[in-house]
């Protein structure tokens, strides 16, 4: 009777697909994947902003093609990123309550306001000096309904003197200053959010929000990297290779940093051995094999590094530099989004009791499924398609075809 | 002068902003409940709210208010401090209008049986006994009455321990 | 029933207003409860517990918590003197129904009730980006379920595993240490149907009440003490194998 007892149990256990002993309420996860999607796209954001900014601020100009472009794609994103948060809350239409009684020892209550800071104060105030004279001259030439959205954003002001455009650049210099640390504070306090989790093992450690800027920084370089690619061949223009040399440089030695930071924190915990690291180091090598080594760290990490470094040291092909730098930027991505994966669900997949482990269940079509995290991974590229049309990042000058030999 | 002239646009940017605060504080004066922040970072008012809410056990002091004889007989025995709800559960509804709710009694074989079914986990003296051998299926109430389990006189039988 | 006549006709009538000023809420002490006379904790004496079950399905039918999640839960342990790192630890349905039986052996059981420790320094109210959530001036900590985002913060937060979020209500829930029954005199409902006395409802701020007494002369511990959550659940004879 007991035996039976005790094997129905079991069968329980392994049903809800719980191994070991969890609390009860730690059994089902909180923190879905859409929460993983939040950080890939904020994170995503901040590294096209420094992009931009290499450009702006630090002068360099051989990346000076994508700076428009790196804006508009940052803005898209912007734009989306607040959606993933909204379908996860229980109730999002108290959400307001953010901005009306943010509590001063929450790090998440900065959200509200670091969003619409970076988003109207640097994002789009910038954007808005940069193209601030062709959006007048836009104004005059189009017609109908796009004409009444253009004078809108012209703000009533016809001045494209020289005067008024030179003050626009000082201005907008000062706000790309200003805007990296915007940037790294709207992407590194997410990383806080989980590094000051003491009861989290996993996620509590100083070096959470370095490491969350710098794989941001990662991340988006490679993002604007793909799309410049992508849109230049869409337009049939040659790609300017002096540019994406440029960019991939900035993208290895950042990645550098990025991967002794992770390697400096697992190195850390190994080497300790803290209370947590017996549960944390089985979890890694089962529940999280697939996702943390091979597509994180082989995958998504060395493999492109690898690939970069041989860029940095051999003399190539043009044409194999650029295959070279699409599967990079590509395998980063990857690496860059199973690491936020590996952060968020890896640390909700084992027991604050350090006895046992759970399973995450990604449902398919519900609000927070795979399906929706899809949808909201291509979103921005629909914005961005918007943006381009109506704010296109290139002169309307007719641009001489070279002749591309071995796109 | 011509500076402002050829930073107008900027102002009025700035201007939205302002404008955007101003209708921010408007907003925030109507929305943000009257009792928050009375206490600290929180609508004083949940204290009372949560305070507010309806009881199902009414407490053993209740139940003792008319059932004396019970009470006399329990503080006897070794269910003294076993409070009455323990057993028959939340009566607040009884407690507040009897005749309205008259409780079950509870069935001994599953009640009981919770509390005193043998194994190796309970503490060690306390007392329970593997309910098939110790009764050979007779209800517990045939030989213990619940408000006072012990039985007197020459046939009590030895306490079954843990196995 | 063996009252008499004449006591029920005497004692009914009395017991009626009474229960009925406590079920409107304000009942003599209720009028009398002043937050700052209070610093509400728990005792939980684990030598005590039976694991029978009583409290969890107690907590469940005062609460109204759903299905499946707990707001109080109790753990049995079978601990090695030998690996006391990795004791095996189960709690069916949350000790609902009590343990499966077991037989005998060289290791060691015991019973761990577990519920919110209403830590004095918080981490859940720490994180709340709203103030939902928050340690009531008599240490009591409570949850604005009017407020609530449903954002699970607090629940990542918390380093014993007591919240979760509301499959219905979509809010935050937790242990409110039957708030609304303490403000009136009351115990928890987890203590009121506790056969054995395995916990105890301690004021700490009433020199009177006798936990207070066997707090100040006994030795006890809170879970997780190195997460210094000023944590006021207080378990006497707590095995340093518990989690």
């Amino acid at each position: 009777m007991c035996d039976l007892a005790m094997f129905l149990g079991e069968q329980v256990k392994i049903m809800n697909g719980v191994e070991g002993f969890m609390y009860p309420n730690e059994i089902g996860l909180q923190w879905s994947v859409l929460i993983v999607l939040y950080p890939f796209i904020t994170g995503l954001v901040a590294g096209a902003f420094i992009l931009a900014s290499l450009e702006r601020v630090f002068h360099v100009e051989a990346v000076k093609p994508t700076y428009r472009l790196a804006l508009l794609t940052a803005l898209s994103f912007l734009i989306v990123a607040p959606l993933p948060l909204q379908l996860h809350l229980g109730h999002p239409e108290r959400s307001p309550e953010m901005y009306f009684t943010p509590h001063s020892t929450s790090a998440m209550a900065m959200f509200g306001y670091v969003y619409l800071w970076y988003l109207m104060a640097v994002l789009v105030f910038e954007i808005w000096l940069d193209y601030r004279r062709d959006i007048v001259l836009l104004s005059r030439s189009s017609r109908g309904f796009l004409r009444v959205i253009y004078k809108v954003m012209t703000l009533g002001s016809d001045n494209i003197s020289p005067r008024s455009l030179h003050i626009d650049e000082k201005v907008g210099w000062i706000v790309t200053l200003i805007g990296i640390p915007s940037a790294f504070l709207l992407h590194g306090y997410v990383g806080f959010i989980f590094g000051s989790i003491k009861a989290n093992p996993w996620w509590s450690s100083p070096l959470m929000p370095v490491v969350f800027i710098f794989s941001a920084m990662v991340s988006g370089i490679a993002g604007v990297m793909l799309i410049y690619m992508a849109v230049t061949k869409l337009r049939k223009q040659a790609i300017d290779v002096h540019c994406v040399d440029s960019i991939a440089m900035y993208l290895f030695y950042i990645f550098i940093i990025d991967f002794s930071l992770e390697m400096l924190d697992l190195i850390h915990r190994i080497y300790e051995a803290g209370e947590s690291f017996r549960s944390l180091n089985f979890m890694v090598h089962t529940k999280l094999y697939f996702s943390h080594i091979v597509v994180q760290i082989i995958l998504g990490t060395v493999t492109p590094l690898a690939l970069l470094f041989i860029t940095q040291v051999v003399k190539l092909s043009e044409k194999v530099r650029k295959r070279i730098y699409v599967a990079s930027a590509c395998l980063a991505l990857m690496g860059i989004f199973a690491m936020r994966w590996n952060v968020v669900i890896g640390g909700q997949l084992f027991s604050k009791s350090f006895l046992g482990y759970t399973t995450y269940k990604m449902a398919l079509v519900t609000r927070e499924g795979s399906l929706v995290a899809v949808g909201l991974s291509i979103l921005p590229l629909f914005i961005l398609w918007a943006l381009i049309k109506l704010l296109p990042p290139w002169s309307t000058e007719h641009h001489p075809q070279q002749a591309a030999t071995g796109d | 002068m011509s500076v402002l002239k050829d930073a107008r646009h900027l102002f009025r940017f700035a201007g939205l902003f302002v404008l955007a605060f101003i209708t921010f504080l408007a907003i925030r004066h109507y929305v943000v409940p009257p009792s928050f922040g009375q206490y600290g970072h929180y609508r004083g008012n949940a204290i009372s709210d949560i305070a507010a809410r309806p009881i199902k056990f009414a407490g053993h002091q209740a139940c003792e208010t008319c059932h004396t004889d019970v009470l006399d007989a329990k503080s006897k025995g070794k269910h003294a401090h076993v409070n009455c709800e323990a057993c028959h559960g939340p009566l607040a509804r009884h407690a507040e209008d009897p005749a309205s709710v008259t409780p079950v009694k509870p069935d001994t074989a599953v009640l009981c049986a919770r509390c005193h079914t043998a194994t190796a986990a309970k503490p060690k003296g306390f007392p329970q006994v593997d309910p098939a051998d110790h009764s050979n299926g007779v209800a517990c109430e045939t030989c213990h009455q619940p408000h006072s389990p012990a039985i007197s006189g020459s046939n009590a039988p030895s306490a079954g321990g843990a196995k | 029933m063996n009252l008499s006549r004449r006591h029920f006709l005497v004692l009914m009538p009395a017991a009626a207003i009474a229960w009925k000023a406590v079920l409107a809420g304000t009942p003599e002490q209720a009028e009398n409860y002043k937050l700052s006379e209070h610093w509400w904790g728990m005792l939980i004496d684990v030598p005590k517990c039976i694991g029978c079950g009583n409290c969890v399905r107690a907590c469940a039918a005062e609460n109204d918590v759903p299905e499946g999640y707990f707001r109080t839960w109790v753990e049995r342990y079978h601990v090695s003197d030998e690996n006391m790192t990795n004791p095996e630890v189960i709690s069916p349905d949350g000790g609902k129904e009590g343990f499966p039986v077991v037989k005998e052996d060289e290791k060691k059981y015991f019973f761990v009730p577990k519920m919110c420790n209403h830590c004095a320094d918080s981490p859940c109210t720490q994180v709340c980006p709203v103030g939902a959530t928050f340690v009531a001036p008599d240490g009591v900590v409570l949850i604005d379920q009017t407020y609530c985002l449903g954002c699970a913060y607090c629940v990542q937060a918390c380093p014993y595993g007591c919240r979760y979020i509301h499959p219905e209500k979509k809010v935050a829930d937790k242990c409110t240490l039957c708030y609304h029954r303490i403000t009136k005199g009351l115990t928890t409902a987890c203590c009121e149907s506790c056969p054995t006395g395995a916990r105890q409802l301690v004021d700490l701020k009433n020199p009177k009440d006798p936990i207070h007494e066997f707090l100040k002369t006994h030795s006890v511990q809170v879970l997780k003490p190195q997460m210094a959550t000023g944590a006021k659940a207080f378990y006497y004879e707590l095995d340093g194998s518990v989690r």
